[in-house]
């Protein structure tokens, strides 16, 4: 059973421990105050702190209302632009993201050709149109299993999921699958209840039924069921649970944040980067405005401005901005014409995405779409395009190659060039 | 009947056939006399009797055979069959949910008679297991007709009781297939169970209206036509042959119908009362009652209920929108069930279920841009299917039946190539070992340690049930109504199986429980007592290494017998042969 790390005093794993072996939840208060001496520490701590927040917007966020506006056009609505701390405009409804521009650039020229759900959703996760033969790697599975050797200490799954399901690790197996919480950060059945001697007993015939049953060559669901006993195990003893207990943060500081789902979300996601996590997605659902998209907007946005603005000045005032990258995006954007019920209905040819942060270059706006906003005018990106960006912008390098289980080599971001203009 | 003869003389007899067919270098013939001995048992494959009669035994040789002339094709060696222990607990679980109790187990292995998979279908597909049967079939369609998360959204006008009554009925009484799917997509009356004028069917299509019935459409579609539409809304299909043209003549058959909301006391809605009313499209015309469409240059596009089926043949309703004189919705439902689609659909689908996949990937997006990987068996089957009358239960026969649906989950030499994560068209030349879903976990558990023997009446049962499977599941909140199932092979999963509620009164020691019964069962020796929990569990007794490895165990903790079980019986509940089906 992995209890210390090198970078932990063995006498702190150990009494955290023997807490666990006494019954009391595996998310102690004591872990908290461990946590925050690591914290202390953080320039010893900090070999490498590179991280990928992902702000998932599900159902497609009609960004021509939000950072690509077209104030004037018949396709425009109602909304007006704003300006902000960078030399660009965006919506009326975004004031405290207007504060924060100067930190982020927006991608105004993504095109894209999905733009059903599921496909648009694990295109834009994954880089790759969905196949029926392979399954690839999403964002959270790659960053997890790319940066995870950076990470040995890291004991808590290295790709969590808050408020969604994300999109499974592909062909990287079920050790770096989303571990899905919700904003709360509260996880179910984490109360270990046996005694330490006998616990252990169970793990030692558990082990041994596992491996013998994985020797029988039945192919790669019994040994990928044991990598998840094993990292299970490893959770349930450790004290970095404690990242999770996102209500530990100061009240001032979760106001900051709002207190809705995506601002405990946000909250959380930057408590679990702080602790190591690699890769935290959070999402933010809703965004499917076919009807009344304009009434919607304005009660989403301002829920989405306050969680997202908090995150970003907070990583900034924590000096974490030049490691964490932060991507804003949906499966696709919306169409500029309203339709008859005052709504968007899907629409990949011409949408925005925003980053910031990590090796990102800050406020800017790269790439222009026509007067109307149904054509992108400079250079059309992709989400292999984007990836790319995303994955270089934390040190990830694009040279990677993939072996498929069948044998076939995969480039990473399925050969997606870096937006130059993005990077610093 | 000696096995042995049979396989010699078969052996003889399909190698001359294996010969005949235009096999004719040394290595291929060689490798065909390998298949066959991998084969196994080749009763009759090729026997000049197997015409077209429609017997349960003819079906199943001719599906058979299709089998091992794809094996052949693909110079692949089928695994052996699996043991019988096995193959009982996969029959359990896929046809009622739960793994076998240690007596049905026995009953099965101790049965000596040559048709004792037979027999054992036969009991249960019979009135002995017909609340079971039924339980778990109307859990998957429930799930397949509303999704998991159907009827447990916010603002709600899904009666999830409702749709588990309607199907719990069909079920158990077998209605055919048919009949099913014309209820479903034909369904007038209200929602909730107790309400007049009840009907569970219109729960299909309940939450499936909104948005000029986009989904009503896209799902029926999908489920029962097998083909995958949803993006022909806005552009032709990328890939199949569907054209945004068809989507909206199907949709069109949808526009009649209206969910009528139904309010008791306060404001929610209580139920929804689905009926059909007189439609005069957007012009105002019931005479030509059109529905329009853009195209995505904007272009709007007027069309009426056409209905295309998969070989291109078109069939046009009136224009009409009096329902007294077009029922779109009735036609509809006679159409789909005629359709060359339905049967072809839910046989790929069946099979899927039995067998871990389809004969297309997805099984539910079928059409010329997916070649199925055994196409001539897939249109077998389909008519077959129909020829029976739709019939759901003769249908399971012959899969479970099959020798395919029999072979070990282990790869041999000759099959490594039969991995589905290899992205290879499955061959069926060995059994894919896969998850069991949660609810057959939940099921599972229960019976193993007999915590099913509960007091509390049903309705309280399902609501604990249901309670329990919605910490898996997320819906996505979009215009698909997705949703995505957080169980298989997850941390949550496993979390669940350590330190849950129900894995702690599965494992339970106190007076009653199953692990009591065997520990204070004087007539058993603590081999056997380890053996019961092995059974229980896997299906099969403990190896001689893992009887020491138990017995340790029970050594150790010489105070307490019960507490070394309860130790071994968790680590069982937690292994990876508990939690696949293999």
């Amino acid at each position: 059973m992995t209890l210390s790390s090198p970078k932990r005093s063995p006498e702190m794993a150990r009494r955290h421990f023997l807490q666990h072996l006494a019954g009391s939840s595996a998310i102690a208060a004591p872990a908290w105050t461990l946590i925050s001496s690591l914290q202390a520490n953080a320039t010893e701590v900090r070999k490498n702190k590179k991280a990928l927040i992902l702000l998932w917007m599900g159902g497609g966020p009609a960004t021509i209302d939000m950072w690509d506006m077209k104030p004037g056009s018949t396709t425009g609505g109602p909304f007006r632009p704003i300006a902000t701390s960078a030399d660009l405009q965006i919506c009326e409804h975004l004031p405290l993201m207007a504060k924060q521009m100067h930190h982020m650039a927006i991608v105004r020229s993504m095109s894209t050709r999905e733009a059903d759900h599921t496909r648009g959703r694990y295109y834009m996760h994954t880089g790759f149109v969905p196949n029926p033969n392979v399954e690839h790697p999403s964002y959270g599975a790659l960053v997890a299993q790319q940066l995870e050797q950076t990470r040995s200490d890291l004991e808590i799954p290295p790709f969590i999921s808050v408020g969604g399901s994300s999109i499974g690790p592909g062909f990287l197996g079920m050790a770096y699958a989303p571990f899905a919480v919700d904003s709360n950060g509260r996880i179910r059945n984490l109360k270990m209840e046996t005694e330490q001697s006998r616990f252990q007993e169970r793990m030692v015939l558990l082990d041994r039924m596992e491996s013998r049953f994985i020797g029988q060559g039945r192919g790669d669901a019994p040994k990928e069921h044991a990598k998840i006993v094993k990292k299970t195990e490893r959770l349930l003893t450790s004290e970095q649970m404690g990242a999770f207990q996102v209500t530990q943060e100061p009240e001032n500081m979760q106001e900051t944040y709002g207190n809705t789902d995506f601002g405990r979300g946000c909250l959380l996601a930057r408590r679990l980067v702080e602790a190591g996590v690699p890769i935290v997605e959070v999402e933010l659902g809703g965004w499917d405005t076919h009807n009344n998209n304009f009434t919607s907007l304005e009660t989403k946005l301002p829920e989405m401005d306050q969680a997202m603005s908090a995150l970003v000045a907070d990583l900034n005032d924590r000096g974490m901005l030049d490691d964490v990258a932060i991507l804003w995006l949906g499966e696709f954007g919306r169409t500029p014409r309203i339709n008859g019920n005052a709504g968007r209905d899907h629409w990949a040819r011409s949408w925005s995405a925003v980053v910031g942060g990590a090796g990102f270059k800050r406020g800017i706006a790269v790439g222009r779409t026509s007067q109307d906003g149904t054509e992108v005018e400079t250079t059309p990106y992709s989400s292999e395009d984007l990836m790319a960006t995303v994955l270089k912008s934390i040190g990830i390098p694009l040279d990677i190659r993939f072996t498929s289980a069948n044998g076939r080599p995969m480039k990473i971001a399925a050969g997606g060039r870096p937006i130059d203009e993005l990077l610093a | 009947m000696s096995p042995k003869i049979h396989l010699i003389r078969n052996d003889e007899h399909s190698v001359l056939c294996g010969l005949k067919r235009g096999k004719t270098s040394l290595r291929c013939s060689v490798f065909f006399l390998r298949f066959i001995l991998g084969a196994g048992l080749l009763w009759g494959c090729f026997s000049p009797t197997s015409a077209d009669t429609g017997t349960t035994e003819n079906i199943v040789e001719q599906i058979n055979r299709r089998i091992y002339e794809s094996w052949q094709e693909n110079e692949v060696i089928p695994s052996p069959p699996c043991s019988d222990g096995k193959w009982c607990r996969r029959v359990y679980l896929d046809v009622l949910g739960r793994i076998p109790s240690i007596k049905e187990l026995n009953e099965f292995v101790g049965d000596r008679s040559p048709d004792k998979k037979t027999r054992l279908v036969n009991l249960l597909l019979s009135d002995r297991y017909d609340q079971e049967y039924a339980r778990n079939w109307t859990t998957i369609w429930t799930n397949i007709l509303i999704g998991r998360s159907g009827g447990t959204e916010r603002r709600t006008r899904t009666n999830r009781d409702g749709m588990r009554q309607y199907l719990h009925e069909s079920l158990l009484h077998n209605k055919p297939y048919n009949q099913l799917v014309y209820e479903l997509i034909s369904a007038r009356g209200t929602s909730k169970p107790d309400a007049d004028n009840f009907n569970g069917a219109v729960n299909f299509l309940a939450m499936k209206l909104d948005e000029e019935a986009v989904q009503a459409t896209a799902k029926t579609a999908q489920l029962f036509m097998g083909i995958r539409v949803q993006c022909t809304q806005c552009h032709p299909h990328p890939f199949n042959s569907w054209k945004q043209n068809q989507f909206w003549e199907l949709n069109a058959f949808f526009r009649q119908t209206v969910a009528l909301r139904r309010f008791e006391g306060g404001r929610d809605i209580a139920y929804i009362d689905l009926q059909n009313q007189d439609y005069q499209g957007p012009t105002g015309d019931p005479q030509e009652a059109e529905i329009f469409y853009d195209k995505r240059n904007g272009e709007r596009i007027a069309t009426y209920p056409i209905f295309t089926d998969s070989d291109g043949t078109r069939t046009e309703l009136e224009r009409n929108g009096f329902v007294d004189e077009v029922n779109r919705r009735e036609e509809l439902a006679k159409l789909v069930t005629k359709s060359g689609y339905l049967p072809v659909a839910l046989v790929n689908r069946m099979w899927s279920h039995f067998l871990g996949l389809g004969f297309t990937k997805p099984f539910d997006d079928m059409g010329p841009h997916n070649h199925p990987s055994h196409p001539e068996l897939l249109q077998f089957l389909g008519k077959t299917f129909r020829d029976s009358g739709h019939d759901l239960k003769e249908l399971i026969r012959w899969i479970v039946l099959s020798d395919a649906y029999s072979r070990s989950s282990r790869f041999n030499s000759g099959n490594i190539e039969d991995d589905p994560l290899l992205g290879n068209p499955p061959m069926f030349s060995r059994y894919y070992p896969r998850q069991m879903l949660a609810e057959e976990l939940y099921e599972s558990l229960l019976k193993a340690t007999k915590a099913d023997k509960t007091k509390s009446n049903v309705a309280q049962q399902n609501e604990d049930k249901e309670r329990w499977l919605r910490q898996f599941s997320t819906a996505f909140g979009t215009d698909e109504n997705d949703e995505a199932n957080t169980f298989n092979g997850t941390i949550p999963q496993s979390l669940m199986l350590f330190n849950g509620d129900l894995v702690k009164r599965a494992t339970s020691t106190a007076p009653g429980s199953f692990l009591e019964q065997v520990s204070n069962d004087g007539n058993l020796s603590n081999t056997e007592k380890i053996n019961r929990l092995f059974e229980a569990a896997l299906a099969r007794k403990a190896s001689r290494q893992e009887r020491k490895w138990a017995t340790t165990i029970i050594l150790r903790n010489r105070e307490s017998v019960a507490d070394a079980l309860q130790d071994i019986w968790w680590a069982l509940l937690n292994t990876n042969e508990f939690i696949l089906k293999h």
